[in-house]
């Protein structure tokens, strides 16, 4: 179920490569002017771009549909990467809110934290966060026959991570956390009825969604989450050993039709 | 032609978005011109559609700093007149102008705008009471003229603002030109009311000034509770309630910022029921005594008044903001793109939990709160703006 191709790709990404990577200057670009001039380098025949001096330009990204390289300097805008289809964005710092929405396939990778409802309606491709992300995480993830999209979070998330979640994996590894510290999220899960949310370290059951229940995870749960903390520690040059280590909850949807009653008398 | 083309005369080519809020304060007290908010506004010119911007600026009159500078917008110069002839009565007029303007900035059927610094006639027995007569007379003010409004009242405070882009808007009121230590800037995307120049941001009243990005479903019931404390709803946009709620609360009644957040975006009940005794008896009570001020729906607000800046989102954050510390700047914005753009040595951002007032005040270093998951501090080598 778990979609590998990616995996594959995250070794281009990373490996030193002979492809001529072309830069462009994003400084006082309006955001459709720098995303015209991206695709048409794509359209030239350009495998990787490095982007500089972003500030706050939106769907960066979203007008690639072709499996490029882009590298992104500065503060990438809003939704990132929306609706993108097959392009692997490397982000060297935060990214702001909607990373990801409604994306298709491809790679976002954000060595630093991303804002809120990263991965909203993502419905394939992969998400890494080195540290830490906002509220709403997630939100309508989808899955769908091969296609599996999957979130990898370092640190934290803060509250209604996987709201409404359909499909999909999320993996918070709370390496933010400090000894003895909690998941602040609050409200994980609300609305759940598919996917799989796992989180490593302490949470509040006291406010998690309604619709979610919690389990240990078993054997096929775990090649999961070895596969999602491989990739996590390879790509941000972490050791997973300790990553694997500590305690992980695998939260679930109860029903796949948690509001089925709901308008019915 | 359809209505929207009639009434939006920016056409339909707007991406759906929403509001844009900025706003920092230099808690030493230095004071900053108006290029670094009128480059941070204008970075997220994607959030507003034309249909409004606007700035305030605190500190920025510091020759009349005792007066209250209020501005008044006018439909004709009958209008101003009769407003000028009402000021001259119940205040003693220190100084009146027209408010500069650059009439090349692209803004379009602007009113006449100008600044009256005035001193209460009846205002011997201290500051208290004259702001209570203040708010009297912009009150009555507001309610009994139709052509002319005063938008902005308080000490050593300007605001500037109208239907234009955030960049339009600053040039004609040359919003560069002023300086302070604090500002707070608004790029409207008009959704549940008219786009119109009494409805763009920032609201004030005395020195309270609001920005807003949302809307407060609950402001029939919040403009009914003000209404029976003597403040009058004129500007037809669910904003202004966020105003007067703020004089209520934090003028009148004394409450802390802090105490004023558990009112407007109070825990949920089931967060109450978990707190320590102490704090659980302190929400209940602020739910029970302020019920009607709650704030219900989707908002981020930045409140200011003189030397104190308070950014706050509902309490399940369906509005973004991002708060950053430099040194002994505070930010609050949007967007974090915008702050990276105008300073080069952030220290800490992080994202606010919705509820959680980031709070900052003249003489206080800023401090990022403890338990709030932090982003990425960049240091950008140059400020990219200019």
């Amino acid at each position: 179920m778990v979609d590998l191709r990616w995996l594959t790709s995250l070794d281009l990404v990373r490996s030193e490569s002979s492809e001529e990577e072309i830069e462009v200057d994003a400084r006082r670009l309006p955001y459709r002017t720098l995303n015209e001039r991206l695709a048409e380098l794509v359209r030239q025949g350009a495998s990787r771009l490095r982007v500089l001096a972003v500030s706050g330009q939106r769907y960066l990204g979203t007008n690639l549909m072709a499996p490029v390289r882009v590298a992104i300097d500065g503060v990438p805008g809003n939704d990132l990467g929306a609706f993108m289809d097959g392009p692997q964005i490397e982000v060297m710092g935060d990214a702001q809110d909607g990373c990801g929405n409604t994306m298709n396939s491809g790679l976002i990778a954000v060595h630093g934290s991303v804002g809120d409802i990263a991965g909203h309606s993502m419905r394939g491709g992969t998400i890494l966060v080195r540290d830490n992300a906002g509220y709403r995480v997630g939100i309508h993830m989808k899955e769908y026959g091969e296609r599996c999209p999957a979130i990898v979070i370092g640190g934290t998330a803060q509250h209604f991570l996987g709201e409404y979640m359909a499909g999909g994996v999320i993996l918070v590894l709370g390496r933010s956390l400090e000894t003895g510290d909690i998941h602040p999220s609050r409200y994980i899960g609300t609305g759940m009825h598919g996917g799989v949310i796992y989180l490593r370290g302490k949470f509040d059951e006291r406010f998690l969604g309604k619709e979610v229940g919690v389990a240990p995870l078993d054997d096929d749960d775990w090649a999961t989450v070895r596969q999602y903390v491989f990739a996590y520690a390879r790509y941000f040059d972490e050791d997973p050993e300790p990553l694997l280590r500590g305690s992980y909850a695998k939260l679930y949807p109860r029903t796949r039709r948690p509001y089925g009653r709901l308008y019915a008398y | 032609m359809s209505w929207s083309d009639l009434e939006n005369r920016y056409g339909d080519d707007r991406v759906s978005s929403a509001c844009g809020l900025f706003g920092f304060i230099d808690t030493t007290g230095e004071r900053h011109d108006g290029q670094a908010a009128i480059s941070a506004l204008t970075s997220m010119k994607e959030r507003g559609n034309g249909l409004g911007a606007g700035y305030a600026v605190y500190g920025c009159y510091p020759q009349l700093a005792e007066a209250y500078a209020l501005h008044v917008m006018c439909r004709t110069e009958d209008d101003r007149k009769e407003m000028a002839r009402y000021l001259a009565g119940a205040f003693e007029i220190v100084h009146q102008e027209p408010l500069p303007v650059h009439s090349s900035a692209g803004v379009v059927d602007a009113p006449l705008i100008w600044r009256f610094f005035c001193v209460p006639r009846q205002a011997d027995d201290g500051d208290k009471d004259a702001d209570e007569y203040v708010v009297r007379a912009v009150m009555t003010a507001n309610t009994r003229m139709e052509g002319a409004y005063v938008y902005s009242s308080g000490k050593n405070l300007g605001m500037f603002k109208g239907v234009g882009h955030p960049e339009e808007i600053a040039e004609y009121f040359r919003v560069a030109d002023y300086a302070g230590y604090l500002w707070t800037a608004h790029n409207r995307f008009p959704t549940n009311t008219p786009g119109w120049w009494g409805g763009a941001h920032p609201f004030g009243l005395l020195d309270w000034s609001v920005v807003h990005n949302g809307e407060i479903s609950s402001y029939g019931t919040n403009r009914r509770y003000l209404e029976t404390k003597g403040y009058h709803c004129t500007m037809r946009t669910d904003t202004e309630v966020m105003a007067y709620a703020a004089d209520l609360l934090m003028r009148r009644h004394g409450l802390t910022p802090k105490q004023a957040a558990l009112v407007m975006a109070s825990p949920l009940w089931n967060e109450i029921e978990v707190l320590p005794e102490e704090e659980q008896r302190t929400c209940q009570t602020i739910r029970q005594t302020y019920g009607p001020l709650l704030m219900n729906g989707p908002f981020t607000v930045i409140i200011a008044r003189s030397g104190e800046l308070i950014g706050l989102g509902d309490r399940i954050r369906l509005r973004p903001l991002t708060a950053a510390i430099a040194g002994p700047m505070l930010y609050v914005s949007s967007e974090i793109a915008a702050v990276h753009l105008i300073e080069r040595q952030v220290e800490a951002v992080w994202t606010p939990f919705g509820g959680e007032p980031v709070i900052g005040r003249l003489g206080e270093v800023p401090e990022c709160p403890r338990a709030v998951p932090k982003r990425v501090a960049r240091i950008i080598e140059e400020p990219t703006y200019g």
